[in-house]
């Protein structure tokens, strides 16, 4: 592909001006800088990880290589399984919930109104902002006495809740603040494929007379599916990664109620400084997020097919 | 006006009132309990407008001098890797979309999804053998992991849309490949490093998990700094929201004034992350 593209420039270039003769120019040098930082920081630690996950490696003791059995103490282990349980049902509300909110508020924005360029500043303030500031003010906000939540709950008449400081309540709490912050960027994506539509559909269903459900239903949905499949593709790999949040508001407690397998993987690495089998589940980890990413592309091209079989 | 037509911007101002309403009660709530005393922040029921003020959260905040060391920690965080990867990142953003060497985003798709701390184990030990830890070095390093992709990324996505016409007529007029890139190319893609520099600044202020782990006492970002005010010195909420609303306040800042660039780099991003 690129030494076509190079051979038709170079031939170009030989036309206008043959007595040159140009070589195709080599981009290397421009690369090179940004290929050092990026061995330096991305690819050493990787291949530095993966060897690590093969040894016995804590701090202040000698290392020893001990094969895979870092990788043999994961399923024993019941804190990394629990962690798994959290972190599949924290990224799976943390992907649904946005998913649907998103694109109502891309629907809402497609619209034209007065104050739309500063209220859409305002909506996508959320992720931009300091995930350590948020995080605080939503603890704040899930205090039990004194948090403004519970008022809010006791104006609508619900009983008052523990939030974030219950086991059975932690999760979809933290899932409320990862839903709050990152529905904009859901919303963001749909709206650009919504601004990509063609209007003609809309003028046809509008004179067989429609209603803005149904074209909603039939029309924007179906054309929009790819969109919306990047944003869950995107939000999914962010929610299971997610840290901040979880570790600010309750570092993954009540007890490990909300420990995820980030929050564990910072406890073994950081805290219990064991290296090793820290690594193996850094990999392990990793296989995860894209066995998911794989997932969702896999389901994509499905749709995408079932999307065509229906067409013709 | 016909009923149908007013009973349809009233269902959007309500649909635009549900929607922007919990980013933003949620931000006044935060300026509130940040100039409130104590005995309006433990008030049942919550007062929003506080009869006095409390400015003096946010001069306590300022006035000590541990605040501007963070302060000036994560500025030269944020300034140092967000520099380094806009010297890296633009020419490489450059040459890879000239030579369309599309595989090569492989990687920056790799470092997109891996968790930050599988980053930390390798580095935290190279920042210690290499006796870094205690400076802010290690910091500014592990920043690039941010903020170089963030910049190929975008970078990739403006020179591939400007035109090489002007590049080809500028070399067969005698120029070298850097002059074409720093006069004729750099300058149509302004607008993008525009957008890269701003999104790089932005997740790099932003960053905590990197500080958490290699920032000793002194080294503390501003994220870190205000973290540990929960774990250790304050309990009292007004100076608490007030030291948040300090650190996130550049960011929102510059969310307001340059949304048009913030949207178009993560949508640009987001649409070819997919």
């Amino acid at each position: 592909m690129s030494t076509i593209v190079e051979q038709v420039s170079g031939a170009a270039s030989e036309a206008a001006a043959p007595e040159r003769a140009l070589r195709p120019p080599s981009y290397w040098p421009f690369v090179v800088p940004a290929l050092v930082t990026v061995l330096a920081v991305i690819i050493f630690p990787w291949l530095f990880t993966i060897w690590m996950s093969f040894q016995e490696w804590k701090v202040g003791s000698p290392t020893a290589f001990v094969g895979l059995s870092n990788y043999l103490r994961l399923p024993a282990d019941p804190r990394f399984v629990e962690s798994v349980g959290h972190t599949l049902s924290y990224t799976a509300l943390s992907v649904l919930l946005p998913l649907v909110l998103g694109t109502l508020a891309a629907v809402v924005f497609h619209a034209r109104f007065p104050g739309r360029g500063l209220l859409r500043a305002l909506f996508i303030m959320p992720m931009m902002a300091t995930p350590v500031a948020i995080a605080l003010v939503w603890t704040m906000m899930f205090h039990p006495q004194l948090g403004i939540l519970n008022y809010l709950l006791s104006l609508v008449g619900l009983p008052p809740q523990l939030w974030v400081f219950h086991p059975g309540t932690v999760i979809p709490s933290l899932v409320l603040v990862e839903t709050w912050q990152w529905t904009p960027l859901v919303m963001l994506i749909v709206l650009g494929g919504i601004a990509s539509l063609p209007t003609e559909p809309y003028e046809s269903a509008q004179i067989d007379g429609a209603s803005t459900w149904q074209m909603f239903r039939y029309i924007t949905l179906p054309l929009i599916m790819p969109f919306l499949f990047i944003a869950a593709m995107i939000r999914a790999i962010d929610a299971i990664k997610s840290f901040d949040i979880i570790f600010a508001i309750t570092q993954g407690g009540p007890g490990s109620a909300s420990e995820t397998i980030n929050l564990y993987l910072y406890s073994v690495a950081f805290v219990y400084y064991d290296l090793g089998y820290a690594s193996a589940i850094a990999v392990v980890f990793f296989a995860l997020i894209v066995a998911l990413t794989a997932l969702l592309l896999v389901l994509r091209r499905r749709a995408q097919w079932n999307a065509l079989g229906t067409d013709t | 006006m016909s009923a149908h037509t007013i009973l349809g911007r009233l269902g959007l101002a309500l649909g635009v009132f549900l929607i922007v309403s919990p980013a933003i009660l949620f931000f006044l709530w935060m300026i509130s309990l940040s100039v409130k005393f104590e005995v309006d922040n433990a008030a049942y029921p919550p007062v929003f407008w506080p009869e006095h003020f409390a400015w003096k959260n946010y001069t306590d905040v300022l006035s000590s001098n541990r605040f501007f060391t963070y302060f000036k920690n994560s500025l030269l965080v944020t300034g140092g890797a967000t520099a380094l990867a806009m010297l890296v990142g633009v020419p490489a953003g450059y040459g890879i979309a000239r030579m369309a060497a599309h595989k090569s985003a492989i990687v920056i798709l790799i470092a997109r999804i891996t968790p930050g701390l599988s980053y930390l184990i390798p580095l935290f030990l190279l920042f210690q053998w290499l006796g870094l830890l205690g400076t802010l070095w290690p910091q500014i390093i592990i920043h690039l992991v941010v903020t170089v992709p963030i910049v190929i990324w975008i970078m990739i996505g403006y020179f591939e849309t400007t035109p090489i016409e002007l590049e080809e007529a500028a070399r067969i007029d005698g120029a070298t490949r850097w002059q074409v890139f720093r006069h004729v190319a750099l300058p149509v893609a302004k607008p993008g490093l525009a957008v890269a520099f701003i999104l790089a600044v932005i997740f790099s202020w932003n960053n905590f998990v990197f500080g958490i782990v290699l920032a000793g006492r002194e080294t503390r970002t501003l994220p870190v700094a205000v973290y540990n005010m929960i774990s250790f010195d304050q309990l009292s909420w007004g100076p608490l929201a007030a030291a948040a609303l300090i650190v996130t306040l550049p960011v929102l800042l510059l969310t307001v004034f340059a949304q048009r660039q913030i949207v178009a780099g993560l949508t640009a991003g987001a649409v070819k992350g997919g």
